[in-house]
């Protein structure tokens, strides 16, 4: 698909030549920009801002031990137990609020890695092209179509079912659509006035990518990096619930899992089965909120894109109709 | 480009795909720890006796003669047995797909139906609170775990609409003589409902904000403004201009997603204990039944192989302006 060009990409590289400056505003304005006047990206990040707080604060605000019994099997909220107890007399509050803790640090740290990939993988196929291009974006294409349980069975076999393995896992299974999104962009700031300007008054390649064409291509990168937290947190519930998360930690996945495994249905329990549920769909909405403001903001051509780049890992669009 | 050629040169990468989705299909298997020897349970087997079985199942051999057996075996249709049962992978994988497809295909069905519907609607009439409800829910179900969202429907849906939650077949079925046909298709439609509605929900939530933005998108170009002036009617010009054109990305992202809905349905089918290619895989997780997961995700790969290809071949022929 790579290789289809459309009218619509013409106008955009097009675009991208001349009228750069709207397109990719400074680095510094970047956030500033994003957040004027797009009050759903201000609550988005002030939903994240708050998980956050939440998670780095865990101790202090859970009101039980995690791993005690502290109340009957599956019993009702009231003032001692806000949520109620889970199968194994739990306070369901703390397991809530410590679950924030490893649900977000899976879905930081696997974003992280699959920025470091995606973004190293298109900067150097869009910046060099030829054949290195192509041969990495053949590379993509068949990243795009494994699907993503033979990797994580094979990851949580090998090396264990460790928290830091399903990190990496999630990374290298959404490293491909940072990486078509970062090329498409590389190519278009390499062909730039003052980058070529750059170039032939003798800057290196290593000059030309880390002071020009990185700072154009960060914003867009970030914004990626923000809906990857997204599919991450949600993907980590995804192998979790499979019974391929790590045992030993307690993340929302694992509470879903737990109560779907304890019958809690069965039991009537809702306050098991309800909270971890609201939680991530919260944080993947705030997230999706935060980074599709900062893409649109970027670039309004992107508009249609992301929203495909999800669970059941769909090429992106802007991959579709943007690439060559 | 030429149309053959655009074909052609589509068809040998798919074809260049599927050689590598079956390379790295036996890699990712070999890589596991142990073979299908060592994993046996059987605790008076002799060495010699595990060596003869080795040798009997072609392990004894380099993995690079391995590999050319493997090629041989799956150009005839050969995928192996499984080890559980010792049937052929290629007979017990068929019967789950059956069920898996119908039931996706329900659900399928429902998303695109009303996807479409509430994405035409909610573009022409922009910026109302019809809209906002409709972008809100789309977003909502678009955040939303499977697997959840499951929950929550045996949970507060089923017994109140008097679905079945659980199975493919109700367990009085057949007891009361030989049921007909029509009843035979009755319980299994049943039975699929519930879990076709979560899968449709959760692409509902997909299609239904894609097809938005695609409409934005054509219903802002100039020809739907001629339209309009010419004084066309509301109908004509939303499904004769603007729905016609917006089809191409539509059509393409569904053709996409059909692909990976097989694989996304793996937790659907384990929350509602549905007998297809999902729940099967999990249960070959918790067995350790690599013979028959091959097997599977070599089918998975397959779908999501076809369905680009089809998608590359749908995007070629519905917008005459593609030129490669």
């Amino acid at each position: 698909m790579s290789d289809v060009t459309t009218p619509t990409a013409a106008v955009a590289d097009e675009a991208g030549l001349e009228g750069s400056a709207e397109l990719t505003p400074g680095r510094r304005g970047f956030i500033s920009t994003t957040l004027r006047g797009q009050p759903q990206a201000i609550a988005g990040l002030t939903v994240v801002v708050l998980f956050i707080l939440i998670a780095i604060f865990a101790p202090a605000i859970a009101t039980h031990s995690i791993h005690a019994k502290t109340g009957g099997i599956y019993e009702a909220p009231d003032g001692n137990h806000w949520l109620g107890t889970d199968d194994g007399g739990v306070d369901m509050f703390s397991l809530l609020v410590y679950g924030t803790r490893v649900s977000l640090e899976v879905g930081f740290a696997a974003a992280l890695v699959a920025m470091l990939i995606g973004g190293t993988v298109g900067i150097i196929s869009g910046f060099f092209g030829g054949w290195v291009d192509t041969l990495l974006m053949r590379i993509t294409d068949v990243f795009l179509v494994i699907p993503d349980l033979p990797l994580i069975i094979v990851v949580a076999a090998i090396f264990g079912r460790h928290l830091i393995n399903i990190i990496i896992i999630i990374g290298i299974i959404y490293w491909t659509s940072t990486a078509r999104l970062v090329r498409a962009q590389v190519k278009s700031v390499r062909e730039r006035v003052y980058v070529q300007r750059a170039r032939s008054i003798g800057a290196g390649n290593t000059r030309l990518v880390t002071k020009h064409v990185l700072p154009q291509v960060a914003p867009l990168l970030i914004a990626n990096t923000v809906l990857t937290i997204a599919l991450a947190v949600f993907l980590e519930t995804y192998i979790t619930f499979l019974g391929l998360g790590d045992p030993s930690t307690i993340s929302w996945g694992k509470l879903i899992e737990n109560s779907f495994l304890g019958n809690a249905v069965l039991n009537n329990a809702w306050w098991a089965v309800v909270p971890p549920g609201v939680a991530v769909t919260i944080v993947i909405l705030a997230c999706t909120m935060v980074g599709q403001s900062m893409e649109d903001a970027l670039n309004p051509r992107l508009r249609v894109g992301h929203l495909a780049v999800r669970r059941f890992r769909l090429r992106p669009l802007h991959g579709h109709l943007e690439s060559e | 480009m030429q149309r053959s050629d655009y074909i052609l040169k589509r068809t040998l990468f798919a074809l260049l795909t599927v050689f590598v989705a079956i390379t790295l299909n036996f890699v990712l298997f070999r890589a596991l720890p142990g073979d299908a020897v060592t994993g046996l349970k059987c605790h008076n087997c002799t060495i010699q006796f595990k060596n003869a079985l080795r040798k009997d199942l072609g392990l004894d051999k380099s993995k690079w003669q391995q590999y050319v057996i493997y090629l041989k075996d799956l150009a005839h249709g050969d995928m192996g047995t499984t080890f559980i049962s010792h049937r052929p992978v290629r007979g017990e994988l068929w019967d789950p797909i059956k069920k898996t497809v119908a039931m996706i295909g329900l659900g399928t069905v429902f998303s695109i139906v009303f996807g479409i519907f509430t994405g035409v609607i909610s573009a022409w009439r922009r910026g109302t609170v019809l809209d906002k409800v409709s972008v809100w829910t789309g977003l909502a179900f678009y955040s939303v775990p499977t697997q959840w969202l499951g929950l929550m429907i045996v949970y507060f849906v089923a017994d109140r609409i008097g679905l079945p939650h659980g199975g493919i077949q109700s367990p009085d079925y057949g007891i009361l003589g030989n049921p007909g046909t029509l009843d035979f298709l009755k319980d299994r439609i049943e039975h699929m409902i519930l879990p076709a509605l979560t899968l449709g929900l959760v692409l509902y939530g997909d299609y239904t904000l894609i097809v938005r933005s695609a409409m934005l998108e054509t219903l802002g170009e100039d020809y739907v403004l001629t339209a309009r002036a010419k004084g066309m009617s509301n109908w004509a010009i939303v499904w004769k201009h603007g729905f016609r054109n917006a089809m191409l990305p539509v059509v393409t992202l569904i053709a996409l997603s059909l692909g990976f809905i097989l694989g996304g349905a793996i937790t659907i089918e384990y929350v509602f204990d549905y007998p297809g290619i999902g729940l099967a895989i999990v249960d070959a997780i918790d067995k350790r039944d690599y013979a028959f997961l091959q097997g599977a995700f070599l089918a998975l790969t397959l779908s999501v192989i076809l369905f680009n290809f089809i998608a590359d071949l749908l995007y070629f022929k519905l917008d005459p302006r593609v030129t490669t």
